[in-house]
């Protein structure tokens, strides 16, 4: 790109936003503030002398390490595992890899309290992999609890995030770029790491701090592999001392972690441009030929696929089995999904609305107040689902009770929680359009907002589309919110799952956990298969 | 092309919905609760309760709204009965105990629900703290012996749940298990010891150790645990897997879990309950109970649920079916269990167990945390 067009770009990118993106924006930055303003309501509602208390114990220091620890670990582990198979999936003859780009998103779908509980009865000291190497003299498998089990469990099952945002940054690159660097004489692994990946860094980003923040908010995983983060400590305060204060510190606490994460990823950003340069039409980019190296690419998709995939679906297909031969009798589990499924699109059309002037913002108007609203926007998701629940449960009962308990209330709730996964994928797919483009439709008398809807939105569909699956994926296996907030008697597949675990009925459990992995591979195959939209 | 079927998708399942919302409700039959979008979708299950998508609950006459932290696969069955009999309509919001203790605190006056259903008794302390329960009549108190109430009346058991110690059957003979808790202290018994410091029914009972025992025997018999390298566990049943697997010999659990793990698994599932004896704290039998809570639009229907939770066939039912011990007199416990008066319990009441706070500050102090 030649310096002048350069400056002209950064400077129609500096022009103040029109007040119908900023507007709506700042509507939903105020919804996104709900769950921080309510943990420090409950925090400082008796003085600072407590929150000191919980900020100066030593061991509060220590969960805060072992927190940044694992989710650094989980993060780097799972770009290590997404970005190949985004790659390979994409731009290879890989054989069958649309079914391996399918197979490998969608371990996003099994909840991490399913996935951790396969995880230990799979791989446990005395688990069902001894179990297989008993004859071969095998007494005990080394322990998996602790960091290494709950870092393992937690990359197998985040990893797809980075893997959906790496395969659509990856289809929106130029291969007029790679082309140029190969006829410059650079070879494929350096126009690969010096071109393709510098352009795909903003999905990658997009897709990583997904998974850090996920990471800091999980409890399913760290409970059940013993690994004490602060996700696990403000459930224990929930859970035994009904003392909402040091829960509420906690919380605070980590949603400044989340914001210290935010900032590192915010000084990663350059001024880099990653929309096409050239004129002409764009065009798909010439196939990869892998030749002999085939097969360790298909050894390494299918490894983490049966990992991550394969184990947890055999193990619940063992327990129906088993129980169902024990004389259990199959629940009919209609109900439970179809209010899944609603619950899941509502909530995926909510905040894919809703991540829109965000995302606009970010892209077209980036400065330090689309900076913070974004930001802002992502905090939440640091937060374990119980704290983000209750605090809606004390905004909605006091404030808003004729929506509280209503469905309504539910997609708010869903919405807050996971904005930052529409807002990542629609702003990388804003930022592949060429400014110049919008430019034109606005110099030919098109309004902003028209010109946002006309042609902005059509060009990056594939990306908000992304999100919105996205939403609905994470939806379909949210529990807390699920639990609190929806309308009494609303049961989901998630709520039934939780259920049959909470008393051990491991068969109950399998269904509707094995109906959810099935109804999520359908929009799966949808969002993962999707060729380029021209 | 493929992201345009994507959106038509989600915009049948929005039709679908919204059709769900218009729907007059279905015949009540019993079965499984839930709103019944099925009925639009051809989901065809004809059992479910009205609750349309739409339309929030408006609390009063003739309806119950019970927030309970027993799950459904468990009470469910009772509920429907109770519906049943009483002909009063009952909605049930099921959670985890102390998540929905928490929720109510949080609602505050605006609380819709009118009974609160515990898994322990630690939680309806807590309501009882803040003021939030009322007093339940006297003869529903009396169908219970004193040591499963709130001194108060502000809330009583509903169904007994005994400390045991569960063992692994191929690695250990009954005769080879302590009968105090304190004999597990003991470093032949390292890294062979599971428990759940994070569960209620656990912490329970180390606030009754503090009870019993004074403070400095607790933390001793903590930090002996500890000595022990014990594996820890999210819950209960986890404890009961790892035994049955082999992974930990004994774990400190509630009786009944090793009972539906059989049931599940076979009879050949190698595990079995230890009862420790002479009034040692680790055979402390802890109950499950429920309470009217103070912003109840509509008493007199939760007080007939507790009477109805009360009655022997509410009282057989968990006997049967969750494995629980019954608490009115007359109802005798599952097979295999022993009665609960030959359980050689400590002499403590479940009230005096309201000091959480202090058992998470020794568990926290002796790591167990």
């Amino acid at each position: 790109m030649s310096a002048g067009r350069a400056t002209a770009e950064r400077k129609a990118a500096g022009r103040p936003p029109p007040p119908v993106v900023l507007l709506p924006a700042l509507l939903v930055a105020a919804a996104m503030l709900l769950p921080p303003a309510y943990l420090a309501i409950r925090a400082f509602e008796r003085g600072p002398g407590e929150v000191a208390e919980v900020l100066l114990d030593p061991e509060t220091l220590a969960v805060l390490g072992r927190s940044a620890l694992l989710a650094g670990v989980v993060t780097a582990a799972a770009v290590a595992v997404a970005v190949p198979l985004a790659w390979l999936t994409v731009r290879t003859d890989l054989p069958g890899r649309r079914t391996w780009a399918v197979l490998a998103a969608l371990p996003l779908v099994i909840p991490s309290y399913v996935g951790g509980f396969v995880l230990v009865s799979a791989l446990g000291p005395r688990g069902m992999l001894q179990g297989a190497l008993e004859p071969l003299g095998v007494e005990r498998l080394p322990e998996i609890y602790g960091f290494p089990g709950a870092a393992l469990a937690l990359t197998l099952f985040t990893y797809p995030y980075v893997l959906l945002t790496a395969r659509s940054a990856l289809r929106g690159v130029d291969p007029a770029l790679e082309e140029a660097s190969r006829n410059l004489g650079r070879g494929p692994w350096e126009t690969f790491f010096r071109v393709t990946l510098p352009q795909m860094r903003p999905g990658i980003a997009a897709g990583a701090i997904l998974v850090a923040l996920y990471t800091l908010s999980d409890f399913g995983v760290v409970s059940l592999l013993q690994y004490d983060t602060f996700s696990r400590e403000i459930y224990i305060q929930y859970r035994s001392a009904f003392d909402r204060t040091p829960a509420a510190v906690l919380g605070l606490m980590l949603v400044a972690l989340a914001a210290a994460v935010l900032a590192l990823e915010g000084r990663t950003r350059g001024r880099a441009a990653y929309h096409r340069s050239s004129a002409g039409a764009s065009r798909p980019p010439a196939v990869v030929r892998l030749g002999r190296w085939r097969w360790p690419a298909l050894l390494f998709c299918g490894a983490v696929v049966t990992l991550a995939l394969a184990a947890p679906v055999g193990v619940l297909l063992f327990w129906l089995v088993r129980g169902l031969v024990g004389g259990e009798s199959l629940q009919p589990l209609w109900v439970a999904a179809a209010n899944s499924v609603v619950a899941a699109s509502l909530a995926a059309a909510a905040t894919t609305l809703g991540a829109l002037p965000v995302a606009a913002l970010s892209a077209r108007h980036p400065g330090v107040m689309a900076a913070s609203l974004e930001r802002l926007a992502y905090l939440g998701y640091a937060l374990p689902g119980i704290a983000l629940a209750l605090s809606l449960v004390f905004f909605g009962a006091n404030y808003a009770p004729a929506l509280y308990q209503t469905l309504a209330m539910l997609i708010f709730a869903y919405a807050v929680h996971f904005m930052p996964q529409a807002v990542g994928a629609t702003r990388s797919a804003l930022l592949q359009i060429k400014p110049s483009v919008e430019e034109a439709a606005h110099g030919l008398g098109r309004g902003r907002v028209m010109t946002l809807a006309t042609v902005s939105v059509p060009l990056a569909a594939p990306g908000i589309l992304a999100g919105a699956a996205l939403v609905f994926l994470t939806t379909l296996k949210e529990l807390p919110a699920t639990l609190l907030l929806s309308p009494t008697g609303f049961e989901t597949l998630a709520t039934r799952i939780w259920s049959a675990t909470g008393d051990a009925f491991f068969a109950r459990a399998a269904a509707p956990a094995l109906l959810l992995i099935a109804i999520s591979a359908l929009p799966m195959y949808l969002l993962t298969i999707r060729e380029r939209v021209r | 092309m493929l992201g345009r079927l994507f959106s038509l998708f989600l915009l049948l399942l929005l039709a679908d919905a919204l059709a769900a919302c218009g729907q007059p409700p279905p015949e009540q039959s019993g079965g499984r609760g839930g709103a019944t979008v099925a009925e639009a979708t051809g989901g065809g299950e004809t059992t479910s309760e009205e609750t349309t998508v739409s339309e929030p609950l408006v609390p009063g006459e003739g309806n119950l709204i019970v927030y309970s932290g027993r799950t459904e696969d468990l009470v469910g069955p009772l509920m429907e009965q109770f519906e049943e009999r009483s002909g009063i309509d009952v909605r049930v919001r099921y959670g985890d105990t102390a998540e929905l203790a928490a929720t109510i605190l949080e609602e505050g006056e605006n609380s819709p629900a009118d009974l609160f259903f515990a898994q322990d008794p630690g939680a309806l302390g807590a309501l009882a703290e803040e003021g939030r329960l009322r007093p339940l009549p006297r003869e529903v108190l009396d169908r219970v012996d004193g040591r499963f109430r709130s001194p108060e009346g502000l809330w009583v058991g509903t169904s007994g749940r005994a400390r045991v110690v569960v063992y692994n059957t191929e690695e250990l003979e009954p005769s080879e298990l302590p009968d105090s808790i304190y004999g597990f202290t003991d470093p032949e018994w390292e890294g062979r010891i599971g428990w759940a410091p994070t569960n209620g029914s656990f912490q329970a009972f180390v606030t009754a150790l503090r009870v019993l025992e004074g403070e400095e025997r607790a933390r001793a018999w903590l930090e002996g645990i500890q000595a022990n390298d014990p594996g820890v566990y999210p819950d209960n049943s986890s404890i009961v897997q790892a035994v049955g697997a082999g992974e930990v010999d004994v774990g400190f659990v509630n009786h009944y879990y090793v009972f539906r793990a059989i049931e599940e698994q076979g009879e050949d599932f190698p595990a079995r309950n230890h009862f420790l004896k002479d009034g040692d704290p680790g055979a402390l039998v802890l109950a499950a109970g429920t309470g009217i809570l103070d912003t109840a639009e509509n008493p007199e229907a939760a007080r007939q649920f507790i009477r109805y939770l009360l009655s022997e066939e509410a009282q057989q039912y968990f006997a049967d079916e969750t494995y629980e011990y019954p608490l009115v007199e007359g109802v005798e416990p599952a097979e295999g269990l022993p009665p609960l008066s030959e359980i050689e319990s400590p002499r403590i009441d479940l009230s005096d167990l309201s000091d959480l706070e202090g058992t998470l500050e020794l568990l926290r102090e002796t790591g167990a945390l």
